[in-house]
């Protein structure tokens, strides 16, 4: 009983070094990245490509996503505002539940798991292929040159797409809405101008996306970086990648809500 | 880079010892390697071959012992040295590792557009140049999943020699290769070797395709050098290693069953 209690322990403590060590790890390839990030700024064509592989390709899953929500938000938004006799007040319920919440935070669930996937699949698969090592022998720096590319596309796509998944859900909600159910369209637009602040709200959802963008990417390219270099080991960090950056997205979430809204 | 003119060795490895974690890989490996020769390195898979590489490339310090590469000691470079020093070398990886999202072209122009300021014009001839010594200038606008695996290796040649390096290294270019596909690299392993007037180490366990080419052979064993001479000389050594190996004989030295318990004890335990 007392040899189990230990192992218990020791289990539980190792768990809690092993975990302390790689956020250590993840932090110092962070900042290798960041240090690493100047070749790809002067030869922007290096980002522009990882943008239309991580951005570009995600936009319809973004798209389409960002209609649908919308257009829920409005039937189950007309459902509730109606039985208090302010169905005027439509749009304002779906622009803001979109660019204060929904937006980033569906688009970076959806980015962590098309993009974010792809990308540490693409790097672990390099690593298991000995593509970086030749790299690495053939003089050039795969931080610099694999890593750092896409980083930085990963973090300037995410808010550019929770910012159309949130135009998309807005006319998605305007479809229904408007369109559909036949809430008066003046009132629709004219509430929601005089509703949503720019900082309040659109620059917070910014700001929420951005470091969304960030965290998803980060993962991403850690997890590739550090895959055991077999199917298994690939398979794993990809894996990995959309649970960590999910669970991430949303405690971000939290905390930056907390922060931004406290019912001032 | 100053020359050893003593001995005009380029690769000078001296007494190195080196372990991953717990497990020790070399164990106080000697060997020199002369310019313009073709060197194999032979043994078992897991006998630290590839170790002895990526050491010679400065990917790995040695824990005992020095690396020399034309005479300066590996371990002891700046990053900046470093980098200067894998421009003269090439690097053929056991699969070919050709980076799988650029064509064969983009491939071999790689390290021309990332450390020379070479116009397009002349990359464009140049990479030709390379695509068609190993015979496959043809196949420029392929990508890498459209090769059979003998081109792919050929590819990742042409790349190697892309900058024309003084030191080419191969870490199993045979593997997985049809015996016409292997042929193939092996001679032009050789006839690069020759007409760049570089130094080539070829890391294998494929006997028979490395006797053909190679000028000296290192035959290594549980990391460390137990044979070393012409191939004339080790296809009638009679050393018993060397001879099993070198002739694939189920019997000798090395043993051909994982060690086990007692083999009819394992049988009645089943039955009980």
């Amino acid at each position: 009983m007392k040899t189990a209690v230990i192992d218990f322990l020791e289990n539980l403590g190792g768990r809690a070094t092993s975990s302390i060590h790689r956020l250590g790890f993840a932090s110092r390839f962070l900042l290798l990245t960041l240090q690493n990030s100047g070749m790809c700024f002067r030869r922007f064509s290096l980002i522009a490509r990882e943008i239309y592989f991580a951005g570009v390709l995600s936009l319809i899953i973004i798209l389409v996503s960002g209609l649908f929500v919308g257009m829920v938000l409005g039937l189950q938004g007309y459902d509730t505002l109606v039985r208090y006799g302010s169905s005027s007040a439509l749009g304002v319920l779906v622009a803001l539940s979109l660019v204060r919440e929904l937006g980033p935070v569906v688009a970076g669930l959806l980015f962590a798991s098309r993009a974010g996937s792809a990308i540490t699949a693409e790097i672990g698969l390099m690593k298991a292929t000995e593509q970086l090592a030749a790299m690495e022998m053939m003089a050039v720096d795969p931080v610099a040159r694999v890593i750092a590319p896409r980083f930085w596309a990963g973090v300037i796509s995410m808010p550019l797409l929770a910012a159309m998944f949130s135009a998309m859900g807005v006319f998605g909600g305007y479809l229904v809405g408007v369109r559909l159910i036949g809430v008066d369209e003046g009132s629709f637009w004219s509430q929601m101008q005089d509703a949503v602040d720019f900082k309040e709200d659109i620059l917070n959802g910014v700001i929420k996306s951005v470091v969304f963008g960030i965290a998803v990417t980060w993962i991403a390219v850690f997890e590739g970086y550090d895959a055991a270099p077999t199917a298994e080991g690939v398979s794993g960090a990809t894996t990995r990648t959309v649970v960590t950056s999910s669970l991430a997205i949303l405690a971000l979430d939290f905390m930056l809500t907390a922060f931004m809204f406290r019912g001032a | 880079m100053p020359t050893n003119p003593a001995t005009d060795n380029v690769v000078e490895v001296d007494k190195v010892s080196f372990g991953y974690d717990s497990r020790q890989v070399l164990r106080g490996v000697s060997l020199a390697i002369r310019r313009g020769q073709v060197v194999a390195i032979m043994g078992l898979s897991g006998c630290g071959k590839t170790t002895l590489l990526r050491l010679i490339g400065g990917a790995l310090r040695p824990s005992q012992g020095e690396v020399r590469v034309e005479g300066r000691a590996v371990a002891g470079l700046t990053h900046e040295e470093r980098v200067a020093l894998r421009r003269k070398m090439g690097m053929l990886f056991q699969f070919g590792a050709l980076f799988t999202d650029m064509s064969c072209y983009d491939n071999v122009a790689f390290q021309m557009r990332e450390h020379t300021d070479m116009s397009e014009e002349l990359i464009d001839d140049l990479v030709l140049m390379k695509l068609q010594a190993v015979g496959l200038r043809g196949a420029h606008r392929l990508m890498p999943s459209e090769l059979s695996g003998g081109m792919a290796r050929r590819v990742a040649l042409a790349r190697t020699i892309a900058l024309d390096p003084m030191l080419i290294m191969y870490d199993e270019p045979f593997t997985g290769l049809d015996p016409v596909s292997m042929g193939v690299i092996g001679q032009l392993i050789r006839r690069l070797n020759d007409a760049l007037g570089a130094t080539s180490i070829i890391v294998t366990h494929d006997v028979a395709e490395a006797l053909k080419l190679v000028d000296y052979v290192h035959f290594m064993s549980d990391g460390v050098i137990i044979a070393q001479g012409t191939p004339e000389e080790l296809r009638t050594s009679d050393k018993p290693y060397v001879h099993q190996f070198v002739h694939g004989q189920m019997d000798g030295p090395i043993p051909f069953h994982y060690p086990a318990t007692d083999y009819a004890r394992d049988l009645y335990a089943t039955d009980a």
